[in-house]
């Protein structure tokens, strides 16, 4: 099994107020792994991290192998959870625009996501809702062929219908075989049946984590039910 | 394959073992016959909307019991063996059967007063 991605003791202060303390985290090649936490737990951090936007106060993290930066996003696909969609452009300038940085960039596979999703290439993006604005951010993802997806809080702030979609989209689009995927979520009812491997992050640290059947099978629960458990 | 989908998971429950039971019960009913193509690990994710890794890994334990064969590049297959789908059927059987008494036990019911019960509601249910 290959490696994609390894943190070693990741830690992030911003001045007193630490957002990581020491996370050891693994993706392999071929998983879908979920960081699954309140607000406020690190998960967004641990992702800006990855992809190379964020810089870690101490411990040490590889992604495919490098440093993250800037060489690294030609490489890894990120989600991020902020609306950073021009609003004066149409979906289809959006898409040729995204399209135009990337050498991994797939239209037919584009085309096809686009079409699934309802998107019209001719909407102006001030006119979409929050929900199919989170589904051209989906689109805009899976339209590029990498090795790991970084997706953080995809289905935050989105309605069901929408929510619905996007979660169809990563399971049609993930190919085992040549990529993983690696997300953060607080809406674990969701991603119930898309984990394989969960790590449930609290406070800046990690609280448990493990393959997700197994966890079911431990404590005869659901990963809804330990994430309640765990946080209640 | 439709009438696998029918009813949901219960999440409290690994869901590759739930992918497992489905397929049986579809081998049991008929649904799936000796031979018959299971849908492929990506079709079978989409439909049931899980993780391909999930299927593959029910495809596995449905392999490792015998009820499914491999042929290279096409895909899985119900096995051809009527003696295997024989033994399925009986031990689902036993199991099921299990279950109910081990219920009943639980509310001190005994074997005898179960099939009693049963033949009452039978008859109910036939008249």
């Amino acid at each position: 099994m290959n490696r994609l991605l390894r943190a070693r003791g990741l830690t992030k202060r911003y001045g007193r107020k630490h957002a990581l303390r020491g996370v050891d985290l693994e993706v392999n090649s071929g998983e879908v792994v979920g960081i699954l936490g309140p607000n406020g737990s690190g998960k967004s951090t641990f992702l800006k991290i990855a992809i190379g936007i964020v810089r870690p106060t101490g411990g040490e993290i590889e992604v495919l192998g490098q440093r993250p930066g800037a060489g690294l996003r030609k490489h890894v696909s990120y989600m991020s959870e902020n609306d950073y969609l021009y609003r004066w452009m149409r979906v289809g300038e959006i898409l040729e625009w995204t399209a135009s940085f990337y050498d991994d960039w797939n239209d037919a596979k584009s085309q096809e996501i686009i079409e699934f999703l309802g998107l019209d290439r001719d909407s102006k993006i001030s006119s979409l809702s929050r929900g199919m604005r989170g589904r051209l951010k989906t689109a805009i993802a899976f339209s590029r062929d990498v090795q790991l997806y970084l997706l953080d809080e995809p289905l935050s702030g989105i309605d069901p219908a929408s929510r619905s979609k996007i979660l169809d989209v990563i399971i049609r689009e993930y190919r085992p075989e040549n990529s993983s995927i690696l997300l953060s979520t607080h809406l674990v009812m969701d991603v119930e049946n898309l984990l394989d491997r969960v790590v449930f992050l609290s406070d800046g640290s990690v609280l448990l984590q493990g393959n997700a059947d197994e966890l079911r099978s431990q404590h005869d629960a659901s990963i809804n039910s330990i994430f309640i458990q765990l946080y209640g | 394959m439709t009438l696998i989908l029918s009813d949901r998971f219960d999440e409290n429950r690994p869901i590759y073992l739930q992918i497992v039971e489905k397929v049986k019960r579809a081998i049991i009913r008929g649904d799936l016959k000796p031979g018959d193509r299971l849908p492929s690990v990506r079709e079978l994710a989409i439909m049931l909307r899980v993780n391909p890794n999930t299927v593959q890994r029910a495809y596995q334990e449905l392999e490792r019991e015998g009820l499914t064969f491999t042929r290279r590049g096409q895909g899985n297959f119900v096995t051809q063996d009527p003696a295997v789908v024989e033994e399925l059927r009986e031990k689902m059987r036993r199991e099921l059967v299990r279950r109910v008494i081990q219920e009943a036990s639980e509310i001190n019911m005994s074997v005898d007063e179960l099939i009693k019960t049963l033949e009452e509601i039978r008859n109910e249910q036939a008249s």
